[in-house]
């Protein structure tokens, strides 16, 4: 079981324990059914973490690290977070001042601390840490933006009596190294509150490192993604894919077209209103989190018919249309023009400089059975290539969206369909057989890809799969060096078919956590035992 | 318009007409539990034999109640007669793998009613902890449960759970399992456990319970003395499951008397010589016993009114145990296709949902000795954070 704070991510009778070892991932003498395969020799939690060792409980692990024996005492009334001298950072930082009140209650629990009357400080061994000074040294710290994928995570942090110290480039960096402090705080038998000197060099391997929520299947409330963006922080993830729509329901709530979510919300109370979602930006960017928006288009967009008339392709029987409808109308300029107004809104609703435009997996049944559809393309001269019908049409929305000055993602099949490209067009790998020949592909092609397909966390099994998401290496392709570099990260998926908000937490942590060490540290730590270590150490802490 | 439903008189009561008296006993295996609703216009009539059919049929006149658009409640005419097929439905919850707070034990208890499940299996004590406060044995949890003062049942915790389940019409039937599963017993109860040699020297690691000393003896029954009066229901269940004879087998004492008693190499003989006197040992205390399949299998021999619990899947042998258990002539209850802490991607209750526990090769008599089976949610990869939403 876990051992005192957990940092309560709002998970309704979540027992904090006092014991040792945690036994949540111990897989102790496994019982029935068929006999285990798996050679696990897991304690069987007996085992007191007396000799733990400051880095066990550091998640993901950072870069470099050096910890000292010499441990320092923190006083919980008396120690700071503050900014350093030098920093271009100062007092008028909003988001280093979030980040200073939140990450002292992540290290002492709450406000207890602050009003139980406590005795003065009796004579101690260690010395006493008195402050975490902060220095942000890039000219501009980037207080009041928003994080993009360039902006830069390194930070160094020396822990050091009587003031630790934590620079970084920018409070991107700041953010991260935050956390990474948080985890070295300990609390010893008596209830102290204590740090060993350390020096700590880290800066993420890849530079984006992104989970995908599904609000459509489900409809997630915002506290879930709010506690989910929490828990993202924790693991140093920076990016949230909010694939927001799709076939079952359209919860957003646009301002140009407020029937798409009228008509085509689960119902009236279950949408994001504009407020929500410059909610759900702002905690994002206060952790250092993009949110990157899907509006996932031609397929997977049933819903969208329901408040835009005339959008969605009316399927035939023969000549009679059946009644139903298939992907995004590639033929009428209307299409377009909704496109245009439509990508106008999401382009200034959501900061980030990229949007996913979709692109996977569209049937071309409905289109093949519609005259109009055929007809046009005859006149193109596409034959009976329906590929170069999607082409033609994601070409176009590419188009609109750079009009915009956005960036864009997309699906591989937008890619394996031979679509035209833009330059700079991230191209996220999801289908599972044989990714890596893939991955060769796109970079081959001098696009920057994105890899999910081995971390489909919605597809889950008994046992420890987290083991299976960790021993994923996303180079492992045959290509140049060069090729490599395009490899820009990679991001774990929660599809939402058979998640809401009742599970949503425990089937995505820790098991995400897996991926965000895979995408944060070095290439050479890869070994299962000790990240079985620390990652106990950090889910008890996340609770 | 046509099709709008005519408002009657509102229904002000549901009349709850039980025939049996008693409230304050324990429901039992052999507990009656059918009812009949009938709603019609002016009238809402709820009977049973028994409260226990009292509470089923309330579940069920609480499913009927619907909400139109406007916030009315309505109910529409019924006529219901019904009773379960099965009299044991049982849910067994692992409390020593993880830790359940109460709260969590209850909530549980709380689900198992809504879906009619009438048996609470308490999983309590294993291998990793031993979180159940013994009164006659306090070291047991002192130096057994993951922390003594907050990874254990109380005997008030335990009377709690009891009193809720009863109040549901739930049984709970306790199991402790030996004499394998048994190491969070051995740092309460020095010399309990079978100490595991390396060649002629102790390991230091320790087995299943030690069967060849009186000691053990005496310590079962006592224990089980205190356990068969906290637990009120006429069952206990004494586990069995998964021995493993390398402990055993190492132990040069035990090598011995395996010569002396001329039980040779079979080590199966020595655990049938252990469960054999537990079984006595728990007879003689006025409870009856459910065992793991095992216990069946290695030809324990055991009471006529045993009930084998069977477990083992896979490639739906456990048709062909049923069918050898029932033909033995002892009830039996069916876990192996419903361990749900084995959890897939996608809608695997339909899995679950398709077993049919009589689909093996018998005569009717046999078929009837099936009373019933248990969803098993066993904890190595549960806690509180995820045991609602994996379970229901």
């Amino acid at each position: 079981s876990c051992p005192t704070m957990g940092r309560a991510m709002g998970l309704a009778g979540l027992l904090l324990g006092l014991v040792v070892v945690p036994a949540v991932l111990v897989s102790t003498n496994l019982r029935r059914g068929t006999p285990r395969t798996e050679a696990e020799p897991e304690p069987s939690g007996w085992e007191l973490a007396a000799d733990a060792v400051p880095e066990d409980s550091l998640w993901p692990l950072p870069q470099w690290v050096r910890t000292y024996p010499r441990q320092l005492q923190l006083a919980p009334s008396r120690f700071q977070l503050v900014h350093g001298a030098g920093s271009s950072a100062g007092p008028s930082c909003g988001l280093l001042q979030d980040a200073f009140r939140r990450y002292y209650e992540y290290i002492f629990g709450h406000s207890r601390w602050r009003t139980w009357v406590r005795r003065p400080l009796a004579a101690r061994a260690e010395p006493e840490l008195f402050q975490l000074q902060v220095v942000i040294e890039a000219g501009d710290p980037g207080c009041d933006r928003h994080p993009h994928l360039t902006s830069s995570e390194a930070y160094h942090l020396t822990v050091t009596e009587p003031v630790a110290i934590l620079k970084a480039s920018e409070v991107w960096g700041a953010l991260r190294g935050l956390e990474t402090f948080s985890q070295l705080v300990y609390e010893d038998d008596y209830g102290s509150f204590l740090v060993n000197e350390s020096e700590i060099n880290d800066f993420p391997r890849f530079a984006h490192r992104g989970v995908l929520l599904d609000t459509s299947r489900h409809y997630l409330p915002l506290k879930s993604i709010l506690t989910n963006l929490d828990a993202m922080a924790f693991n140093k993830f920076n990016v949230l894919h909010w694939h927001i729509v799709d076939d079952q329901s359209f919860p957003y709530q646009s301002i140009y077209f407020p029937e798409l979510s009228d008509k085509g919300a689960y119902s009236s109370n279950l949408i994001y209103t504009p407020t929500d979602v410059r909610l759900v930006i702002e905690y994002a960017r206060l952790r250092g989190i993009r949110v990157i928006p899907e509006f996932d288009t031609p397929g997977h967009t049933q819903s969208w018919g329901k408040g835009q008339k005339d959008l969605l392709t009316p399927c035939y029987n023969g000549k009679q249309p059946t009644g139903s409808f298939g992907p995004v109308n590639p033929v009428w300029n209307t299409t377009y023009d909704f496109m245009t107004k439509f990508f106008k809104e999401i382009s200034s609703v959501f900061p980030d400089e990229f949007i996913h435009l979709g692109g996977d997996e569209v049937d071309f049944s409905c289109w093949k059975s519609n005259p109009e559809v055929k007809e046009f393309m005859k006149k193109q001269g596409f034959g009976i290539d329906y590929a170069k019908l999607e082409s033609y049409y994601v070409q176009n929305i590419l188009d609109i969206v750079s009009s915009y000055n956005k960036g864009q993602m997309v699906w591989q099949e937008v890619f394996d369909h031979k679509a035209q490209l833009k330059p700079n067009t991230v191209v996220q790998v999801w289908m599972a057989n044989n990714y890596a020949r893939e991955l060769s592909r796109v970079t081959g092609a001098g696009f920057t890809a994105l890899l999910s397909a081995p971390w489909y966390l919605d597809y889950i099994s008994y046992g420890q799969d987290w083991k299976k998401y960790y021993s994923v290496e996303p180079l492992n392709f045959p290509g140049s060096e060069e090729q490599k570099k395009l490899v820009i990260g990679g991001e774990a998926c929660l599809w939402g078919e058979f998640v809401d908000a009742t599970n949503l937490t425990p089937r995505l942590w820790p098991r995400a956590s897996a991926v965000g060490e895979r995408l944060w540290s070095s290439s050479n730590v890869t070994n299962l035992q000790d990240a079985y270590k620390r990652l106990t150490n950090h889910r008890c802490r996340m609770l | 318009a046509e099709n709008e439903p005519s408002w009657e008189t509102p229904c002000t009561k549901l009349l709850v007409y039980v025939s049996t008296p008693g409230c304050d006993g324990f429901p039992s295996l052999d507990s009656s539990e059918s009812y009949k609703l009938s709603v019609s216009k002016g009238s809402m009539l709820l009977s049973a034999e028994t409260i226990w059919g009292a509470l089923r049929g309330l579940e069920t006149f609480s499913q009927l109640v619907g909400r139109d658009e406007n916030g009315t409640y309505y109910i529409n005419e019924t006529e219901i007669v019904d009773f379960p097929r099965f009299p044991h439905r049982g849910l067994l919850l692992d409390t020593s793998r993880h830790y359940l707070p109460l709260k969590a034990i209850l909530e549980t208890l709380d689900v198992m009613a809504y879906n009619k499940f009438n048996v609470f299996h308490w999983h309590i004590v294993d291998d990793p902890s031993f979180p159940y406060e013994s009164s006659t044995f306090p070291e047991l949890s002192r130096q057994g449960a993951f922390n003594a003062m907050t990874h254990v049942y109380t005997a008030s915790d335990v009377r709690s759970v009891i009193e809720y389940a009863r109040l549901r019409g739930i049984r709970v039937i306790a199991e402790f399992d030996t004499p394998g599963h048994t190491l969070s017993w051995g740092p309460g109860a020095p010399g309990l456990l079978t100490p595991c040699y390396m060649g002629k020297a102790p390991s230091g690691v320790y087995g299943p319970i030690n069967p060849i000393v009186n000691s053990t003896y005496q310590f079962v029954t006592s224990f089980f003395q205190e356990v068969s009066t906290v637990f009120p229901d006429f069952f206990l269940h004494l586990g069995g499951d998964e021995v493993d004879f390398t402990c055993w087998q190492s132990n040069p004492e035990i090598r011995a008397f395996m010569a002396e008693t001329g039980l040779g190499e079979d080590y199966k003989k020595l655990e049938s010589f252990y469960i054999q006197r537990l079984l006595d040992i728990v007879s003689s205390l006025g409870k009856g016993y459910i065992v793991w399949q095992e216990v069946f299998d290695n030809d324990v021999k055991l009471r006529p009114d045993t009930i084998i619990h069977v477990w083992k899947e896979n490639n739906l042998q456990y048709l062909n145990e049923m069918a050898n258990v029932t033909r033995a002539g002892y009830r039996a209850l069916l876990s192996a296709p419903w361990y749900l802490n084995r959890i897939s991607y996608g809608q695997d209750w339909i899995e679950a949902y398709k077993v049919e526990p009589l689909n093996f090769e018998g005569v009717p008599e046999q078929k009837a000795l099936v009373i019933g089976g248990e969803a098993c949610m066993w904890g190595e990869y549960v806690d509180v954070t995820n045991l609602t939403p994996r379970l229901w």
